[in-house]
Formats: C-alpha cells, structure tokens, sequence
C-alpha cells in the first residue's frame, strides 16, 4: 500500500511484499495445470525471429499489428488549433474526441481544447442534425472562439451526414445569438476508414481555406503562405517562420500551432497564437504557397494551383541540407532578394558540423518509420550523412510515396540494401529488425516494444511521443533542425560506442575520452 | 463554356426510371449535343446498359471490392464512353457511364457507397471533363437514408426530376422525395424542377399528375406516353433514340429533352400531408372512401 508520507511510483510500489504475492499468484494462477509451457512459449518467440515467420508475417493481409498511423480527425483538430481562437468540433461520438485530446496532450504536454457533439444510437438512427445545432450554439455560448472548424468521426460519416446543410440549419435556428450569419464554421469530412491523420489535415486545410476565400478573389498581392502540413515538432514551425524573416519575407504561416501547444505557465488560456482568421481570407489572393509536406497537403495544394492559379506555388521539405537548401532558393526566387548573410554563416556552420560527426554516422545501419514527408526529410538527412537507412517503413504511405523514397535511396551507394515498406506496420518491421539488423532505429514511442524485443538503439525522431520530454519542442527544419538531428543521431551512435567498449580490461581499449 | 448542369432522377422502384432517363439523356445527347456524364446510384447498377449496349456495367465498388480498397482504382476503369452515337469520336454529344454500385443484398451499408462512389469520381476529376455539359444522377427508389441523399446535398445535383405515373404508391413516393429535397432545399440550392410521368395509361393520369404537380408548386415537365417500341429497343438494349429514331416515341424524349435543357422553373417543393394526398388520391379514383364502421371489418361477418 501506498504510504501517506511516502508516496513512491509504480517502479518501486510494486516492489512492496503484497504486491509480489498478488503478482506470483496470478502468474500461478496462470500457469495452472500446464496452461503454459515455458518451453513452448520460448520456441515459438525464437521461431518469431525467423525468415520462414518473416515471410508469413508479410504475408499478412487481414489484421494490422501496432500501426504506424493515426486516424483523420486527429489531422483535422489540428489544422483548426493553428488558426487564431478557433476551436475544433468534431461532429460524432465523444470517445473519439478524447482519443485525439489525450494524444496530442501526451505528446505535447499541453492542453489540447476540442469538442464533439456527443453522437449516440439515435443520432445514428435519426442522423445528427440535432446534436449539431445544440453542440454549435454551446460551444460557441460557451468557449466564444471566433471560428469553430467541423470534421467528422468514422459514425457520421456512415450514414452521410450533410454538414453544409447542419451548419447552416444551426445559424438559422440559432437566430444569430450565438452564431451570427458571418460565424465562420468550416468543415470536412475526414472518415477514418480512408487515409490516415495526414489525409485529414489535407481535408480539413483544403475545406478551410476553399470556404473562407469563397469570394474573396481581388488584388494579387506580394504575400507567400507557407502551410507546414501535420508538424508535430514546434521548433520547426519557428525555424521555419526564422528563415522567411530573415529574408524580410512578407508571409503568412497558415495553420500555425506553435503557442498553442507551447504556452508558458501561469493563467491558461484556451486558445493562444494561429492564424489570424482575415490573413486567412485572403490566402487566394497570395503571390504563391509553399507547403512544407507534400503528401500532407495534396488536395490543398492542387486547389491552390489548380483552381485559385498560384503557379509559382511548390512543395518543399526543409529536413536536412538540401531540403533547407531548397526552401531558401524559392523563397529567394519569390522574393527577389540574396540569401541573406545569417543564412548562409547558418549554413557554413551546419556543414562544419556534419564535416566533425561524419565518421561517426557514415556506414551506420538505419531502420526508420512515420510520415511520408518526415520519411523524405529524414532519409535525405541520413543519406547526406552517408548513413545507409536500411529500412523505410511507412504505413500511411500515400500512392506515388513508394516510388519516390526508392529513387531517392537509388542515390546511395548502399541503395541494393536499402528497402522501402509501404503500407506496412511495426510487427512487420519487427520481423525485419530480426533478420536483417540495423544499429539503430528511428522512430516514435510505439518502437519501444522493438527496442526491448531487438535491442536495437532507439533515437526518438517522429510522432508521437509520450514517453520522453521536450523533444518536440526542438526543431528538425531548417538549418538549426539539421544540427539538432545531426546532434540527437551523432550522439546515440557515441553513447553506443561507450557501451559497447566499456568493459573493463576486455574492450576498453577503445572506451575512449575524447570522439 | 456553359455553366455545368447537376440533375437527379429520383421515384418509385420499378416506375420506369432508368428507362426514361437514359432515353431521354440520350435525346440531349443526340439532338441537342450536350454532354453528359451518368452517375447510376442504385446497387441494381441499370442506370447505364442502354447507353453502353451491356448487360450491365462493372461497377466502382464491385471493382474496389476486388482491389482491395478504392484507392487503388483509376478513372478509366470506372467511367465508360457511351457505345454507337454516344462515343466520344461520333456526331453530337457523348455520354460517359459510371455506376456506383453497393454490396451484397443483406450486409454493408449501399449508402456509404454512394457516397464513397461520388467522392471517388470527383476527386479523380471526372466533373473536371473538358467539354460537360450535364452530369446525371439515377437513383434508387425512396430516399432512405443520408448516403442516398448525397446526389441532393450542396454542390451536387440542383434539379431533381421525379419520375412517376398514375398510381397510389407511385404518387406517394414522389411526396415523400419531395419532402426529402425540401429537406435539403431550405439550406442548400437544391431546387424540384418537375414530375415526368412515365405513363400507365390509367384513367385520368394525365390530369392527375398534373393535380399532383400543382400541389407540390411544380410542373408535370412531360408526359410520355406508353409505347411497346421502347420495350423493343430496350431487349437490344438500346434507347429508342437510337433504335427507331424516326418513332413517335422517340420524338417524345426529344420534346422532354429539349423542355429540361430550357427548364427555367426550379422551385422549392411543398409536399402534402398523408390526409391531403388521400384526398388527392380519392378525388381521381384510386382509392375509395371507406365508411368508419367498416375499417377493420372481415368479409364474412
């Protein structure tokens, strides 16, 4: 039991003699009357490790094991927290909507405001017309943002609820007490059984900025929107927003969630930073938009380039040198201007940098999983570093993905051992780590099991993270994030090294001080 | 280049819908070069056999079925040209086919599929055809749930043609369609444009669809008579358009087809109560009155 005076976490708690009995109990229990028999158990676990389990386990069609992805809305809430006192609503069931709050909230260690509107047997029934009226007028009686963006969970999508048509119908029976004719309420339809949280950022972006640009079409003007796509790293978003003031850029980050998932202690407010909801409006008349994730924003951009004819618009990925280096040219292009000094002394430095850690990273083995985009970014990095990313899983992959990181990787000299795994999850990657070994990982928390089944190194690089702090504070864009990179990688390799070198009298012959 | 035009068909099951709307998709095809894109919303998948001269056309879900997931599934294989005179490459207007398709009877959700269906068609950009004059909905029987309410939602079909005739149920149905659109229409553009009576030739149909349209604030937009040569023309599994195109019967879907292209009246419906529509419906003889006493009463005492 707990004691009053000394209350101690479950790493010790458990530790307590009652704890133990309860715990040899249920393993007896358990293991009653040859229910388990240690020595199967270990057979088929070694047999797991095999290439004949290897092939059965690729072979795999119907069930997915720890998945390397998350559903639409979870992109949805957050395209509406980087807009300015905007508060996301998902039409549907309740349970899905603290899935999304506590996921993002354990990555960021932040309060993560969302509300739905509480679909249940009737509404599935009858449709949810009624849930959406009464939850419009609450929460906009209750929280007064100044915008509330609608998607949808899995439920509602089922029986084809029309959220045009329910927005509109709540304003109208509301009578503008609380959602007066102009109350900007986006919405999209982000059903879960299509895509994952990178379709829905795409989706819920598209459907925002197409309903608050409906006739806004004037004067083109000199301004660039950068949209940074599902950017769970908020140094990024800062490192990138530094690049564009360095060039005295006039620019507009659309879906900036950077302070909200970042306030500082002391009062809370529900909503802080984003978009500002007028810059917002006149995204349309913008001289070009530079996304950030190609494959996050798909639907957004071929609108921006299709339909509102920004054609100087581009897809970008500044993760690692030549991804950064990219960014700075377009933005160079676009605003006519030199790369400004800062920029390049910022540059010169991370060269150095890579230049001391190289012999450290090339040659080293990667397995690496998550986004698309991030996939793009990293894997450049590592190449650029001469790091051999052995395996690239990503289990959201977007059509075109696949072909695109096998190109990339054909520019390696280890390109015949470098494999790319579209649509596959981690029990497939576990497989993989058994039989044909890396000497590190990069990934989310979800590579922890991986970690202690393989004992392969983990770097956290990726989303989400719950199980350590701070990371996604930091940046991975830009110069500035190449160098975090470079540091996070060089130094696990090192902290490797040391362990594998320190024993005492038999390997320390290169446990060395100074790497 | 026009403005792209969004109609539905909506009726009763087995009124004849399919059959008079490919007929007279065809006529504005044929006579009036439009072009047109069939989007066949009913799991039956019949909305396309005449244009295509097939048994019937392989559908979007079926072939996502066997794929494994939509994603995988091209434009092509799901939007077919028109066969004879509504290929691309002949004179006058073409015709592209696509049905949505849905499950087997008994599992799954047919609405979802719609709605999967017209997502998959207008992110693949088949609205985005150079040239389209008219996109086309044919769909099942009553409005039964919100799935098959997406051809009606905003941005989708803004004309809804209800296809009927002189008959109880029928005549009920395109009540309860009209209440369905008036629905959608308070907050969308969705407007009822007519009733098109597909005709039994039962006594004083005329009239009565007429009757029936004044009630609801429309107008009956034709009324085609019944006709063996369409029967004929539809076991080669062709409109009469192309089968006899010099019948009376296909000068009939040319007049139709001209009064939807110059259609100007698009109006909000007003449904009638059940009370009302029986009254409607004793006034023309379809249903008799029956005395208060004998409701309930067997035949024999």
């Amino acid at each position: 039991m707990q004691e009053v005076e000394n209350i101690v976490n479950g790493k010790e708690l458990f530790k307590k003699p009652e704890y133990q009995k309860v715990l040899a109990d249920k393993k007896a229990f358990e293991g009653a009357m040859g229910a388990v028999n240690p020595g199967k158990v270990e057979e088929i676990a070694e047999w797991t490790k095999s290439w004949e389990y290897r092939e059965k386990n690729l072979a795999r069609e119907a069930i997915t094991v720890n998945p390397a992805k998350a559903c639409q809305p979870l992109g949805a809430v957050m395209v509406a927290l980087g807009f300015e006192n905007t508060m996301p609503y998902v039409h549907g069931s309740h349970g899905c909507v603290a899935y999304f709050r506590s996921y993002f909230t354990r990555h960021f260690k932040e309060p993560t405001p969302c509300v739905s509107d509480s679909m249940t047997e009737d509404a599935a029934v009858f449709g949810g017309l009624v849930n959406m009226k009464d939850g419009l007028k609450n929460c906009a009686a209750l929280y007064k943002p100044d915008m509330i963006m609608v998607s949808t969970t899995c439920m509602a999508e089922v029986i084809g609820d029309d959220l045009f048509a329910f927005a509109s119908a709540a304003k109208e029976e509301d009578g503008g007490e609380f959602l007066p004719e102009d109350f900007p309420i986006p919405y999209a339809h982000t059903p879960s059984f299509v895509g994952s949280h990178i379709t829905g950022y795409d989706n819920m972006m598209q459907g925002t900025l197409q309903q608050l640009n409906e006739g806004m079409k004037g004067e083109k003007t000199d301004t660039i929107n950068i949209i940074p796509g599902f950017e769970t790293y908020i140094g990024s978003i800062r490192s990138i927003k530094s690049i564009a003031d360095a060039f005295g850029a006039n620019y507009t980050m659309i879906g900036d969630h950077s302070d909200q998932w970042d306030m500082p202690a002391g009062n809370y407010e529900m909503f802080a930073g984003g978009t500002k909801i007028e810059d917002a409006k006149q995204a349309i008349n913008a001289k070009a938009t530079l996304s950030m994730q190609k494959y996050a924003t798909t639907k957004t951009m071929k609108m921006i380039t299709k339909r509102w004819k920004q054609k100087e618009s581009a897809n970008l990925n500044p993760i690692g040198l030549k991804g950064t280096d990219e960014f700075v040219m377009k933005l160079a292009e676009l605003t006519g201007k030199e790369v400004p000094e800062s920029l390049k002394t910022e540059r010169g430095r991370l060269v150095d940098a890579m230049q001391d850690s190289y012999p450290y990273m090339h040659g080293k083995k990667f397995a690496i999983w998550g986004d698309p985009d991030f996939l793009i970014g990293m894997v450049s990095f590592l190449l650029e570093m001469g790091a051999e990313p052995t395996h690239v899983l990503c289990h959201n992959a977007p059509r075109g993905w696949e072909d695109e990181m096998r190109a990339l990787l054909d520019t390696s000299p280890a390109a015949a051992d470098c494999h790319v795994w579209a649509g596959k999850d981690l029990w497939h990657m576990r497989s993989l780590l058994f039989t044909e070994p890396v000497d590190f990982m990069i990934g989310n928390s979800y590579g922890k099991e991986l970690m202690r089944d393989t004992g392969t190194p983990l770097i956290y690089i990726g989303f989400p993270i719950f199980d350590r702090h701070h990371l996604h504070r930091y940046s991975i864009s830009g110069y500035d994030g190449a160098l975090n990179l470079l540091t996070w990688i060089t130094n696990k390799v090192l902290d490797q090294l040391d362990e594998e070198t320190k024993g005492i009298a038999s390997t320390d012959y290169f446990f060395d001080l100074i790497r | 280049m026009s403005e792209l035009r969004q109609i539905a068909f909506y009726g009763k099951g087995g009124i004849g819908k399919s059959t008079t709307s490919q007929n007279t998709l065809a006529s504005m095809a044929h006579y009036f070069d439009q072009n047109i894109m069939i989007v066949g919303c009913d799991p039956k998948a019949d909305s396309t056999r005449l244009i295509l001269h097939e048994k019937a056309q392989n559908t979007i879900l079926q072939m996502a079925a066997e794929m494994g997931t939509v994603e995988d599934l091209e434009l092509e294989d799901a939007c077919k040209p028109g066969a004879g005179m509504f290929a691309p490459d002949a004179p006058g207007g073409w015709i592209n086919c696509t049905e949505s398709g849905g499950p087997e009877p008994g599992v799954g959700c047919a609405g979802r599929g719609v709605i999967t269906a017209i997502n998959f068609l207008e992110e693949e950009g088949a609205y985005e055809e150079d040239g389209l004059n008219f996109v086309s909905y044919d769909v099942l029987g009553d409005v039964v749930c919100g799935g098959f309410a997406m051809p009606i939602r905003e941005g989708k079909a803004q004309e809804i043609y209800i296809v009927m005739s002189g008959e109880m149920m029928a005549m009920y149905a395109a009540n309860n369609i009209s209440k369905g659109i008036l629905k959608y229409a308070n907050t969308g553009g969705v407007r009822l444009a007519g009733l098109i009576c597909n005709a039994r030739m039962t006594d004083r149909e005329y009239d009565l669809a007429w009757a029936l349209a004044r009630e609801l604030g429309t107008q009956m937009i034709h009324f085609v008579p019944r006709n063996n040569i369409v029967q004929h023309a539809e076991l080669r599994r062709m409109t009469v358009v192309e089968y006899s195109p010099s019948s009376d019967q296909a000068l009939e879907y040319k007049e139709l087809a001209r009064k939807i292209i110059a259609n100007d009246m698009k109006i909000i419906p007003t449904p009638l109560e059940m009370d009302d529509l029986e009254d409607l419906l004793m006034e023309f003889g379809l249903e008799e009155e029956v005395l208060e006493d004998e409701v309930g009463k067997a035949a024999e005492a």
